[in-house]
């Protein structure tokens, strides 16, 4: 019996949005890479909503390309629609979002994959990951230890197994695809999205299949299983797809693009993709279309409990605004294009698992789409994902070595979501391969870091949406300068070019020279100068002030003090828009900071990976059970912990101060 | 369980009263209370004995089988005691003597005396209380008058705790409706909403100005009144201190002060404690002619609630009066005319002209503020205490029901508090968006929740930790 092996060092399962950054990270930093997917034709899929970006998610993105992702680079090149939101609020809560063109995005995020260095994309359903128990010292490789694993049945441990534990621990060897093959490596990375065990339902029409109709990936829950990985349910939903012809425009308001368009990626000159946009569509629903819901809350999977996942509140269905906002009377609905070579269009704000009757009896209330035709049926999905509890903050699992995952597995929802923690997971794939120091990023540096935190440390009942209230240092965080804040770590992981990087640090300090000048140039209070001032409605001076004391004032900026400032220089926009933020909204981002130094001391304050939780006297039952299930590794880390009250982290620390 | 070593003190006031308590807590401690008491018959069962039972009996020496007291002796075992460990407590008849008779004999039978708010510590180490109460046994522990003792009980019993969660919960729905709003914008409006939020606020900013206002009297009534004696060199100052201190001998405490030649003398008048400032520089220079007056008013009384403003009524008023005058006329000031026994050059009229050319009258809302005294006599002492307690309770020390904030990391909390508030105010008037309102929200937030122990605080750890003696 011929008995063939490829050896690699990373295999990344599946190739959706985490797995493609996952996938690209680990390559791109010289690890032989294999990304398996149940079909190539689905490589960056986008399977539900036909943007990239949005509020908060906007700021995943910059991230990731700060960092060296691609999401942000492909989104440039295949946008139709881009537009910066909320720019009537503070600087921090502006979000870019752009509509994607589905097929293009696919296609060229494809492209990337196929011309990457490393790289391998396989087509096949993973079954099964080899492992095996390795003592923590042992560093050295075991060839034969293939065939050890994987040991059945870890769960039932008895006492004596435990005690094994604590010398030995899980370590990876590689992978078993459906038709037989051993792909040996030193890292997995998990990216199954939401093909595990998939089922779709939309009403009482339920199917064994992944998002879109394609193929579930039925065997490898259970080899998680056998590896003592806790899995559970989660489910999600979209909206149906319509015919772009049945749909009535003219009673809708049109939803344009920007003028004057910013590209995600830090690496994209902004002149390079000004083009032709098209547009979204808004409408509401009415009382009709409430009612017909109500009337049929019954035949929802959900409601009438045939759904066991939990799904996600801040994306509810159209089912879940009826019955949680009972006293609004209507409901936005965006008209999204699916991409410029199709009919289809998108109906953002509707997703729901009712039955198809239904669903067109409720969509056809809505002004606009009384004659709609459906393409695409809405529909509810339910996949096997794990509590992130189990993963470190490197996206590791905490006693299996060498195991990664990112994504929809991990208990999140969304694209971005996805891509960032797969590059984070493929990056620290990729340094524990190479025996490198981690990737970490703190609630402090960046929404990815807030994201993670979350994951691991909080128990999340629902798939976990980024938000910007879930970050509590926003102000620090903008969109506008993910590159000043995560640029250096990308370049210190590898993926960013020096060339990438030098521009990063000559954008630095032309902001610090500009906000310097700005600080040290004075105007006295000459006629000239009141005269400029009562134009702009501003109160006059009484002794002499700097231009940034004058930028402060609500009524003035930059571009208006430009009639006083006369050594001025010509500067970036990128800059300007840094030297203004950071000058007109000093007072908050210093106390902002201060905020962030009394988060970073609890950070600073670390635990003991082998710290005995029954040994810390009188801490509450439950903050014990979950700090010996997290670990964590820093009192800050614990203090998020569910369960583990302020009460319970002051024993721990005087039990740290006092006993160590 | 951890094995500890066993501690013991005397757990009521070190003073002649009625009862006086010994406690023992410790692993052995139940073995060094078998060894001190013993049963009417003479028989030992404390090792034995039922829990949270009271046993009469006598507590002997040990190695003499010499009757000390007859007392009660009641065994806690672990962990249902104060401390969490085995605990053992006498009561015996409330003598100094006896008591220490008993401790003496506790510590030669294997235990260590306590330190200062080791009981607590243990308590807290044990998780027989949060952090939050057992800063208020500190308090309790420490303070100095039963007014004091008041407010941190009902800080204890949550009467304080009660009224933080309220106001935090008032800024936490808020800090909600932003984040809803910015989260979920087809939902939640935020017109109209920075109008409505700054009339919120100003409800919030006055309820937390009157705890910092109470705290005010909240600290003199615990940590006593910062008083300076001032006065011409023989008007009296070290008679009026005598007076003070000397005869009722209410010395409280004598502790150096921040400055290592600042002494502070603490004395009871009658139910109000005052911390005299530099008593030593009264005492050791009243004799040498220097402008001692002028220099200390100059020198403390930045900081002084009270200035007591001794003059001499048998000395005509001069420059340096008027010097010491014009250096006080903006504090708390009671003049004592002191000598009223002797011959009078100077009246409650000259003095309340001499004030009154300075600017500040001395007279307000009516209330005596020059009072006769004679220092050897004690006359005045009773209208000097009536005029305190108009100038700082508003005539009477607040009723015990009423919770005042005693403690200085709550008073600066509440303050950080009141100031982010006032911040969001202003960025509401300035005009800015509602996201900025979240920064200065939250730290509001967060500065009640340390009060309250509900936000985590590495200070008040370390304040425990030295509080606690706690050595590493």
């Amino acid at each position: 019996m011929i008995k063939y092996r490829e050896k690699v060092d990373v295999c990344v399962i599946g190739a959706g949005h985490a797995g493609c950054e996952a996938a690209l990270a680990c390559a791109r930093l010289g690890l032989e890479t294999v990304i398996f997917t149940i079909s190539v034709d689905s490589i960056a899929l986008m399977p539900c909503n036909p943007n990239i970006g949005g509020t908060s998610k906007g700021h995943l993105v910059r991230e990731l390309d700060a960092l060296g992702g691609e999401m942000g680079k492909v989104i440039d090149k295949t946008f139709i629609q881009s537009k910066m939101l909320n720019v009537s609020k503070g600087p921090a809560v502006h979000s870019l979002r752009a509509q994607a063109d589905k097929a293009e995005y696919s296609r060229a995020m494809r492209k990337v994959l196929e011309n990457q260095d490393h790289l391998t994309i396989k087509q096949a359903e993973v079954c099964e990951i080899l492992w095996e128990y390795k003592s923590k010292n042992d560093e050295s490789a075991n060839d034969g230890a293939i065939d050890k694993g994987p040991v059945s049945n870890h769960l039932n441990k008895n006492t004596d197994e435990v005690k094994k534990h604590t010398v030995k621990c899980k370590k990876i060897n590689g992978i078993k695809t459906f038709t037989g093959m051993v792909y040996e490596c030193e890292a997995v990375i998990l990216c199954t999205g939401t093909y595990l065990g998939a089922r779709c339902l939309c009403g009482e029409a339920i199917t064994q299949t992944g998002p879109n109709g394609l193929q579930a990936a039925s065997y490898l829950t259970d080899s998680l299983r056998a590896m003592g990985i806790e899995l559970r349910r989660f489910k999600t939903g979209t909206p149906a797809r319509m015919d772009g012809r049945s749909i009535d425009y003219s009673k809708m308001e049109e939803q344009p693009g920007d003028e004057n368009i910013v590209p995600f990626s830090f690496s994209t000159r902004p002149e390079e993709i000004q083009k032709e946009q098209v547009s979204c569509w808004l409408t509401y629903t009415n009382e009709r279309t409430h009612e017909i819901i109500r009337d049929n809350l019954d035949r929802s999977p959900i409601y009438a409990g045939i759904i066991e996942g939990t799904g996600p509140r801040y994306c509810p269905s159209i089912e879940d605004k009826v019955v949680k906002f009972a006293d609004k009377e209507r409901h936005q609905v965006f008209l999204e294009p699916e991409g410029l070579h199709t009919n289809e269009m998108y109906v953002g704000g509707m997703s729901s698992s009712l039955p198809e009757d239904v669903q067109l009896a409720m969509y056809r209330t809505v002004p606009g789409l009384e004659h709609c035709r459906i393409v695409r049926n809405a529909y509810a999905i339910e996949y096997d994902c794990i509590d992130a509890g189990q993963l470190d903050a490197t996206l590791e699992f905490k006693d299996i070595r060498g195991l990664f995952s990112a994504g929809q597995f991990n208990g999140s929802s969304g694209y971005e979501e996805a891509a960032g923690q797969g590059l984070v997971a493929g990056v620290n794939a990729a340094r524990s391969v190479m025996g490198k120091e981690p990737l970490l990023i703190d609630r402090s540096e960046g929404y990815i870091g807030v994201l993670i935190d979350d994951l691991v440390t909080k128990n999340n009942r629902e798939p976990y949406r980024m938000m910007t209230s879930r970050a509590e240092y926003r102000l620090l965080l903008r969109q506008d300068n993910a590159d000043l804040r995560l640029r250096k770590k990308g370049y210190e992981a590898g993926l960013i070019s020096p060339e990438e990087y030098d521009a990063l640090l000559e954008k630095e300090r032309l902001i610090e020279e500009e906000i310097s000048r700005l600080k040290n140039t004075f105007v006295g209070a000459g006629r000239e100068i009141q005269e400029f001032l009562e134009k702009h409605a501003s109160s006059r001076l009484k002794t002499a002030a700097s231009l940034a004391e004058l930028m402060c004032r609500p009524e003035l900026s930059y571009e208006i003090l430009g009639e006083i400032d006369r050594e001025r220089r010509a500067l970036p926009p990128s800059v300007l828009e840094q030297v203004e933020i950071e000058i007109k909204y000093e007072g908050y981002i210093i106390r902002q900071k201060r905020q962030v130094e009394q988060y970073k001391k609890m950070e600073r304050k670390r635990i003991p990976q082998n710290l005995d939780y029954d040994k810390v006297p009188s801490l509450r039952l439950e903050a014990r059970q979950n700090l010996k299930l997290f670990r964590p590794a820093s009192i800050g880390q614990a203090s998020r912990i569910s369960g583990v009250s302020p009460a319970d982290i002051s024993v721990l620390l005087v039990y740290l101060e006092h006993y160590n | 369980m951890r094995k500890t070593d066993t501690i013991a003190a005397i757990a009521t006031g070190l003073t002649d009263s009625g009862i006086g308590i010994v406690r023992i807590s410790g692993t052995d401690a139940i073995e060094v209370g078998n060894r001190i008491f013993k049963l009417p018959s003479g028989r030992r069962i404390l090792s034995r004995a039922v829990s949270h039972m009271l046993y009469y009996g006598f507590a002997v020496d040990d190695g003499e089988d010499l009757v000390i007291d007859e007392v009660m002796a009641v065994v806690m075992a672990s962990p249902r005691s104060f401390t969490g460990e085995n605990t053992v407590e006498i009561q015996c008849h409330g003598g100094v003597y006896v008591m220490k008779k008993i401790l003496d004999t506790a510590l030669k039978c294997g235990a260590r005396l306590a330190e200062p708010g080791e009981f607590t510590r243990r308590a807290f180490l044990n998780g027989r209380m949060d952090l939050s109460m057992a800063e208020a046994v500190m308090d309790v522990i420490q303070s100095q008058n039963k007014y004091a003792l008041v407010s941190s009980v009902n800080q204890l019993r949550g009467a304080l705790s009660d009224k933080i969660k309220s106001l935090r919960s008032k800024v936490l729905y808020e800090i909600a409706f932003i984040e809803s709003a910015l989260d979920d914008p087809e939902h939640f409006d935020l017109e109209d909403y920075p109008e409505e939020l700054a009339d919120k606020l100003t409800v919030l900013t006055d309820e937390i100005g009157g705890l910092i206002a109470a705290s005010w009297n909240g600290r003199l009534i615990k940590e006593g009144i910062r008083t300076v004696i001032v006065g011409k060199p023989n008007a009296g100052k070290s008679s009026l201190l005598n007076c003070l201190v000397g005869e009722e001998r209410a010395i409280v405490t004598e502790i150096a002060g921040t400055t290592r030649d600042v002494l502070q003398e603490s004395v009871r008048l009658g139910e109000i404690i005052l911390n005299v400032v530099d008593t030593a520089g009264i005492r050791s220079t009243e004799d040498t002619v220097e402008r001692i007056g002028v220099e200390k008013a100059r020198k403390y009384a930045g900081d002084a609630d009270l200035i007591l403003y001794v003059a001499d009524a048998s000395v005509s008023l001069d420059e340096n009066d008027r010097e010491i005058v014009s250096l006080i006329k903006d504090k708390n000031v009671i003049v004592l005319l002191n000598k009223s026994d002797l011959e009078n050059r100077v009246t409650a009229e000259s003095m309340e002209k001499l004030f009154q050319e300075s600017g500040k009258p001395l007279q307000e809302s009516g209330k005596p503020l020059i009072i006769k005294t004679s220092a050897r006599d004690g006359e005045g002492m009773r209208e000097l205490e009536e005029s305190i307690k108009n100038i700082f309770f508003q005539g009477n020390i607040r009723s015990s029901h009423e919770m005042v904030i005693t403690n200085m990391r709550h008073k600066e909390a509440l303050e950080e508090a009141y100031q982010s508030l006032m911040l969001v105010k202003k960025s509401i008037g300035e005009g800015l968006p509602e996201d900025f309102y979240s920064i200065d929200l939250m730290n509001a937030y967060s500065c009640l929740g340390r009060i309250i122990g509900e936000e985590v605080d590495d200070d008040l750890v370390e304040e425990i930790f030295s509080k606690f003696c706690m050595g590493k």
